[in-house]
């Protein structure tokens, strides 16, 4: 009798603390959404080096100030924010608006937490057509581009001529591999990339990859082996060093910045750092294996507003939006974020500003979305097969084709 | 156990009384209070231990046997799934390598670390001067945070400007591409979580030591004793209990060793220092598009193996206690 009072005395007991525990958790979610509909908005966006008292904090803070409204802003790291979108939205607390990488954008639409731009009105038709293609699922849109970035070949000057090399002789692959060799003959080092596996290793194998006319979905094709083999031809030559496999982009930068290499390849967002190198830079284009310039993948954020329960929240939201995608804005922003604007207008205020930003201006509109294309949410089960495809050629285990067969299989799986 | 010694005081004479004739209904009160009071200690443990340990196992299990594709992880309607995900891990190439690079870093790991620990701590058994300084210097590496440690692994190793290949130089050897071959990047990984594990073992072998009656020595001493013999003879087996605990205690902690491979290599290059723990991590957060299911069915796995070494673990301890 004593125990089995004693037992279902212990099982209430745990059972109210469980019960405690789950109302907690349901109060905060419930207090979250009354908070914010009491006039404030949050906002996500993955620019942890912005803090409110820089001009992106400022601006997104003024935007909400002419909406009406007081906005939340909250910083992520650029690779959480994906996952903290999804726990977001099903705990049913998404962020009223937020800004996202462009690959992870057809993810989120997959899990249907975004909200078309045509539903909400919101006008795109500006914005360069191979700029938005990465954030297009089916034809429509799902966000606005902020700006874009893009990769292209940084060299430096002293090496190139020291050892003799005109970079406007560098036309396409041949005379690329050339103008290494004859770097490495004068005792320097050729060309740094990050062939690491993450996304960051497809990103930087991508200009090649496309630029042998290689196609996504057959990773095993002669084109796409063919653009394997000439990165790990320049590996094995000692053009390029083996720690490529470990690089980022940053690490591979900071190798470029020792002085010692000839060519980095690098994106937009290292001309402030370039500046402060040390040493006389040049920019030019990937080029393609038989000349011109190489597709590159588009990098950058869009603005984005998830789906919301009360969707009497979009029209502020949408005024968000509007406000720091118009032009006066973008050309701010895109300058304190070393982009490149989406739109041509404030393409051509960018480039009078600051000439330097003419090559990359060109890169991107030579430039592709990753997700482009139709691919959508097939791109990351093919990007990961192909970074494991690179690294396994590099590294000496597989020979690219043997590499590239295993990524299809692999990617076909999926 | 605290709480019964608690309110004994408090009780001993009631109970006395209820035991001898019948229960009076202000004694049951007085017990059921007392009862209550127990279970408020206990609560909170236990709301601990549902909140951070039962809930979260439940959802890891939950996530490995539906099909979760990302939008029905929004809307938490993933249907039933049984054993595909463990199905589709268990066929995946990545699989065997994975399986058995864990193994191979776990056991290597333990083993050097076991020998090396038990070689000091005998060591700094011998009290000379600099002994207890020395012996703090060697617990450096349990108390720097991982991050440091894996990230200065990762640039002495560096292929290119790391100062163990410039070592090597010196002797002639030629560059070793220690994280970016494929033959080197799990003994890589393996050094350095030697160099972490040390400190642990020496730790627990040199306390070991310290309970070794020193009356034994001197016997063996004055038998004329090898300094082999007295190792094989005395030291090593007094010291097999706290040896069974420190081998065990590794081995969990070794198998879910993630951060450490996860700074240096990434797992890579290919899959060629890839365990289970990154295979898990890489499978749900390291793509764009999470696979949660075969994730969590790999991470599923990882906690049976580790269920499996901590029953082990139990036994032992139980006959040891026997």
């Amino acid at each position: 009798m004593i125990s089995t009072r004693r037992t279902l005395l212990a099982a209430l007991t745990v059972a109210g603390v469980l019960a405690s525990v789950t109302a907690c958790g349901g109060g905060s979610d419930s207090s979250g959404t009354t908070d914010a509909s009491g006039g404030t908005y949050t906002f996500w966006d993955p620019y942890p080096q912005f803090d409110a008292s820089s001009p992106w904090g400022k601006r997104v803070a003024e935007c909400g100030t002419k909406a009406g409204v007081t906005v939340k802003r909250t910083a992520y790291d650029t690779t959480d924010l994906g996952n903290k979108a999804l726990l977001a939205a099903q705990q049913g607390n998404a962020p009223d608006v937020m800004m996202v990488d462009n690959p992870v954008v057809s993810t989120l639409v997959e899990a249907g937490i975004l909200n078309k731009t045509s539903d909400l009105g919101l006008d795109t038709k500006s914005i360069q057509k191979n700029i938005i293609g990465a954030g297009e699922i089916d034809g429509s849109a799902y966000g606005v581009p902020i700006g874009a970035n893009t990769l292209a070949l940084y060299y430096n000057k002293k090496v190139l001529s020291a050892a003799g090399v005109d970079p406007a002789s560098i036309k396409d692959w041949n005379s690329l591999t050339a103008a290494l060799k004859k770097v490495k003959a004068a005792g320097k080092k050729g060309i740094t990339f990050s062939a690491i596996n993450t996304e960051e290793g497809s990103f930087q194998f991508l200009p090649w990859f496309w630029g042998a006319g290689g196609d996504l979905t057959k990773l095993n094709s002669a084109k796409g082996v063919a653009a394997l083999s000439l990165w790990k031809g320049w590996v094995d030559d000692g053009l390029a060093p083996k720690d490529v496999l470990q690089n980022t982009q940053t690490t591979s930068w900071q190798e470029f910045a020792t002085g010692d290499y000839a060519f980095g390849e690098n994106g937009t967002w290292q001309l402030g750092n370039a500046d402060k190198a040390g040493f006389d830079y040049g920019v030019i284009n990937v080029p393609g294996q038989s000349g011109g310039s190489a597709p590159v993948p588009t990098g950058g954020e869009f603005v984005t507003v998830p789906v919301q329960k009360d969707t009497a929240r979009y029209d502020v939201s949408k005024k968000i939006v509007t406000c720091l995608t118009n032009d006066a804005n973008l050309l701010a922003s895109d300058t304190t974020l070393t982009y490149v604007a989406p739109t041509a207008s404030v393409q051509a205020e960018q480039v009078k500003q600051n000439p330097k930003l003419k090559p990359w201006v060109d890169a991107v509109a030579a430039a592709r979305g990753r997700t482009s294309g139709g691919l959508g949410t097939k791109y990351p089960t093919i990007s990961q097969p192909m970074w494991t495809a690179v690294q396994a050629a590099l590294s000496g285990s597989k020979s690219p084709q043997a590499a590239m067969d295993t990524a299809q299989a692999s990617a076909q799986k999926n | 156990m605290t709480i019964a010694r608690v309110d004994r005081p408090r009780r001993a004479p009631a109970t006395a009384k209820a035991s001898g004739s019948d229960a009076l209904p202000l004694h049951r009160r007085q017990r059921r209070r007392s009862r209550l009071t127990a279970l408020a200690f206990v609560a909170p443990l236990i709301a601990y231990l549902a909140a951070f340990y039962l809930y979260p196992l439940y959802r890891n299990l939950d996530l490995s046997l539906r099909d979760y594709t990302v939008r029905s992880f929004v809307a938490g309607d993933a249907p039933f799934s049984g054993w595909d995900n463990f199905q589709k891990v268990l066929d995946d190439p990545t699989f065997g390598p994975a399986l058995r690079h864990t193994m191979v870093f776990t056991f290597v790991s333990i083993a050097f670390q076991y020998v090396i620990g038990l070689a000091l701590a005998i060591f700094f058994n011998r009290r000379f001067r600099l002994a207890p300084t020395l012996r703090a210097l060697f617990l450096i590496p349990w108390l720097l945070p991982l991050i440091v440690s894996a990230s200065t692994w990762s640039w002495m190793f560096n292929s290119e400007s790391g100062v163990v290949n410039y070592f090597l130089h010196f002797f002639g050897v030629d560059a070793v591409g220690w994280l970016t071959s494929p033959d080197w990047a799990l003994t890589s990984v393996i050094i350095a979580n030697v160099w972490i594990g040390i400190p642990f073992n020496l730790v627990i072998l040199y306390s070991g030591l310290q309970n070794i009656p020193a009356e034994l020595y001197e016997a063996a001493s004055l038998d004329g004793a090898s300094a082999w013999q007295v190792f094989r003879r005395i030291t090593f087996p007094l010291l097999r209990p706290v040896s069974a605990i420190t081998l065990l205690l590794g081995l969990v902690y070794t198998l879910k060793v993630f951060d450490l491979i996860w700074i240096m290599t990434k797992g890579g290059p290919g899959d060629a220092s890839s365990t289970l723990a990154t295979w898990s991590y890489q499978l749900g957060f390291g793509t764009l598009l999470p696979k949660f299911g075969p994730g969590a069915a790999v991470g599923n796995l990882l906690i049976l193996i580790a269920l499996v070494f901590g029953l082990l673990y139990v036994r032992v301890q139980r006959r040891q206690e026997a």
